[in-house]
């Protein structure tokens, strides 16, 4: 406890007596309520550093897993927040009375907290507590820079609660996945530089001269997202006493660097990170290496270029650029290789264990995640080609898409890996109960099958609806005759979405039952023995 | 060079797969900032008035664009069923864009003069009134919240500060002085003359039924009643042909 410290609590104070004169003179509410959620915090940051005086400096041997405790008990938690409000969400779409015509309640607001729950809190505290797990691990090293990484883990969490606050509130920037205003960005922004720090650093102090490949999708992924966040958000305040501002691009340019940025979240923050977890716990669960090394640098360099070029997929037929348009369908296409590369990769590590998803639920979870993987990316660039894309654009085949791979293939990796994990920081051998795990595997599995099947029919039944002639050469449906057309497959859809949360509130009970009364164990750093054993 | 040299050096693996990510967006993106034919010229485009940019504020407020697309895309049905597909140009003075990627509800692009500010008033209190099978969620509470005039400048004082493709200042000195009146007229139809002559083609009246009070109905009705209007396509010439 020296200068250092008192240091930080400087900086919390000033940074509490900011955001507080911030709030006073804020120009809406949504900003004031913000800054003092912000000061609140400050505050609480500046207590908890203030308490640290006079006990003993911690313990700084061995692994920084309590950060990853944390994390994966927090990603469990914003999972279920994720799913739930998905299932709200698809019943205010099947019976629209479950819109309660409240400000905050309506669709138009909880559809973005429903994505950025699943994609940011539950996706990003999944990949932010693998991520430091793993680079530990696989680097033999603590976490860089101190407590760093517990700020990561709190800033980040102030970002969600920012974020979603806001958009119950109305503050948003309407742009897909970037909903957040210009103040909450560049919080995430500090917060994401800092994760790249700790991430960096690790790397930098490993006691093992390869970086094994995990790393290096997880280093791409922490890099780009910050390359495509910052571009992307690039937008004016009208005041800083105010949550509004406006983009600094407009139309055309302002379509394709958003979906440069959406799809890009889709290939960076969704998949590359993901990818980190496949290669260091799937082996892991096998006990086997990866299939092929040579086919992981193939993967990654050639998936981290064609991925960046995919964007204009999602503006086909627009007003942008014809060029533009072809560019990202030859990419989308191309992209499939990889991704299937990846799969292979992946399911192929299984060779000569495939017995075991007899045995091991945990395993199997994380096999069907890698097969929803394989499965959604050869629909995606499926939906890329023009000609399919003029029929499936703005219908829900689109949404049963985003479904598999965030439902089967993010949701499943990710609560595979919390099911690896979970047990092992507590210092149990496996969960409390390998067959609610089985459970949860074939309900979520068959809540995605009904979700996505129900999308196919309504996506390509209301696509053929919108251009369906008669022989007369007249439209035959009023666009409200096809919206009524949708309702049971509404229905089906929910029934599928909350499928999968019953899934997931099993994996609660059984983590909760691995974990209760269990203490925390901390985890020695394997001395060099070990090396000549990598 | 091996691949071994980057597995080994951190500094090389970040630098390396830094440079792979930004060749894509470099070749897409960049050269829509410069090339000339990306947005055409066309007759008749102004940017936003104070009140139609509140109520198209509201309209990203609520997020409209989860469930509405503003482009129409260039096949008969869609131009049947909306009018002419969307011109780049029509969307050049959007910050942000609202294209949409999904239609639970029609295509808004044209919707501008389709239906009554009575139809709109009644739709968005509670849209089963008027169409039975819709899903959408009701806005009634609009109604009762007012638009906030005072120091609205601000906001077409900032829109100043963006690119605008290169062609200068989207607002004069006098529209982003007169923010404030121009907006009040709008919204109440009253001593509109000036505000109309600002703004080419726009329309001042009570649009929400409450002329005692400027509120968000009125603006995004305003909003809404003039998407799509601005061009005229009768003499509009297309280089395509709807496909």
């Amino acid at each position: 406890m020296g200068a250092g410290s008192l240091v930080q609590m400087g900086l919390w104070a000033l940074l509490a007596l900011l955001a507080i004169t911030m709030g006073a003179k804020a120009e809406d509410l949504p900003f004031a309520v913000h800054m003092y959620i912000f000061a609140a915090a400050a505050l609480l940051a500046l207590v908890f550093k203030a308490r640290s005086f006079g006990k003993p400096a911690p313990d700084t041997s061995g692994y920084l897993d309590g950060v990853v405790r944390y994390g994966a008990i927090i990603t469990v938690f914003w999972g279920v927040v994720g799913f739930l409000v998905g299932v709200v969400v698809a019943l205010q779409l099947a019976f629209p009375g479950w819109n309660p015509d409240l400000e905050w309640f309506n669709f138009g607001r909880l559809r973005p907290l429903h994505t950025s729950a699943v994609v940011f809190a539950f996706g990003g505290n999944a990949l932010i507590t693998t991520s430091f797990y793993v680079v530990q691990r696989t680097n033999r090293t603590r976490l860089a820079l101190g407590n760093l990484s517990w700020f990561v883990f709190w800033g980040y969490q102030l970002f969600i609660v920012l974020a979603a606050t806001g958009y119950l509130l109305g503050v948003t920037e309407g742009r897909e996945y970037a909903e957040p205003e210009w103040y909450v960005d560049l919080w995430l922004t500090i917060v994401w530089v800092a994760y790249f720090l700790v991430f960096f650093g690790t790397l930098l102090q490993r006691k093992e001269s390869h970086i094994y490949v995990a790393n290096w999708f997880y280093l791409s992924f922490i890099v780009t997202i910050a390359m495509l966040h910052i571009v992307n958000n690039l937008s004016i305040p009208v005041s800083i006493f105010g949550s509004k501002s406006y983009s600094a691009f407009s139309g055309v340019q302002d379509a394709l660097t958003q979906w440069w940025y959406g799809h890009n979240a889709v290939g960076f923050f969704l998949t590359a990170g993901f990818l980190g977890m496949m290669y260091y716990f799937v082996p892991k669960r096998v006990e086997r290496p990866v299939y092929s090394y040579r086919l992981s640098i193939v993967h990654f360099w050639s998936l981290i270029f064609l991925y960046i070029w995919a964007g204009p997929h999602h503006l086909h037929y627009t007003a942008l650029p014809d060029w533009a348009q072809t560019l990202g369908m030859v990419f989308s296409i191309m992209l499939w290789m990889p991704s299937w590369g990846g799969m292979i990769n992946g399911l192929m590590t299984l060779s000569g264990a495939w017995d075991k998803l007899r045995t091991d639920p945990v395993l199997r979870m994380m096999v069907i995640s890698v097969a929803f993987y394989g499965m959604s990316t050869f629909e995606g660039p499926m939906m890329s080609i023009k000609a399919v894309n003029s029929l499936s654009h703005y219908t829900d085949w689109t949404i049963g898409h985003v479904h598999s791979g965030a439902l089967g293939w993010v949701g499943m990796i990710s609560m595979g890996c919390m099911y690896h994990l979970i047990p092992r920081l507590w210092g149990q051998k496996e969960v409390y109960s390998l067959r609610l795990v089985s459970w949860h595997v074939w309900l979520s599995t068959l809540g995605i099958v009904v979700y996505a099947s129900a999308m196919w029919v309504s996506g390509i039944m209301q696509g053929l609806m919108w251009r369906e002639y008669d022989d007369q050469g007249f439209l035959v449906y009023s666009f409200a005759e096809t919206v009524a057309a949708m309702h049971p497959y509404y229905v089906i859809r929910a029934f599928g979405g909350l499928l999968f949360l019953v899934g997931a509130l099993i994996m609660v009970y059984n983590l909760y039952r691995t974990i209760g009364g269990q203490r925390p164990v901390k985890v020695a750093v394997p001395g060099a023995a070990l090396a000549a054993a990598e | 060079m091996k691949h071994e040299s980057l597995e080994k050096n951190a500094t090389l693996l970040l630098i390396f797969s830094f440079l792979v990510v930004t060749v894509g967006g470099l070749v897409q993106i960049a050269p829509l900032f410069y090339l000339q034919n990306t947005i055409e010229s066309v007759e008749g485009m102004r940017p936003y008035t104070p009140l139609e940019l509140a109520g198209r504020n509201v309209y990203v407020r609520e997020g409209c664009y989860v469930c509405h697309s503003q482009m129409i895309r260039p096949f008969r049905d869609e131009v049947e069923r909306y009018g002419h597909y969307s011109l780049a140009a029509e969307s050049q003075f959007d910050h942000p864009f609202q294209w949409g990627s999904k239609r639970t509800g029609p295509d808004l692009a044209r919707v501008g003069n389709k239906y009554s500010d009575d139809w709109h008033r009644e739709h968005l209190m509670n849209p089963r009134n008027v169409v039975p099978e819709s899903v959408m969620p009701g806005y009634a509470y609009l109604m009762n919240k007012e638009v906030k005039i005072a120091g609205f400048g601000k906001h077409l004082a900032t829109l100043n500060l963006t690119a605008n493709n290169g062609k200068g200042n989207m607002y004069s000195d006098e529209q982003v002085a007169s923010a404030e009146a121009d907006l009040q007229a709008q919204a109440t139809g009253v001593d509109a003359d000036a505000m109309l002559a600002r703004y080419p083609k726009s329309q001042a009246r009570d649009f929400d039924g409450q002329p005692a009070k400027v509120t968000e109905m009125d603006a995004l009705i305003a909003y809404l009643q003039m998407m799509g209007t601005l061009v005229d396509f009768s003499t509009f010439k297309t280089e395509v042909e709807p496909r």
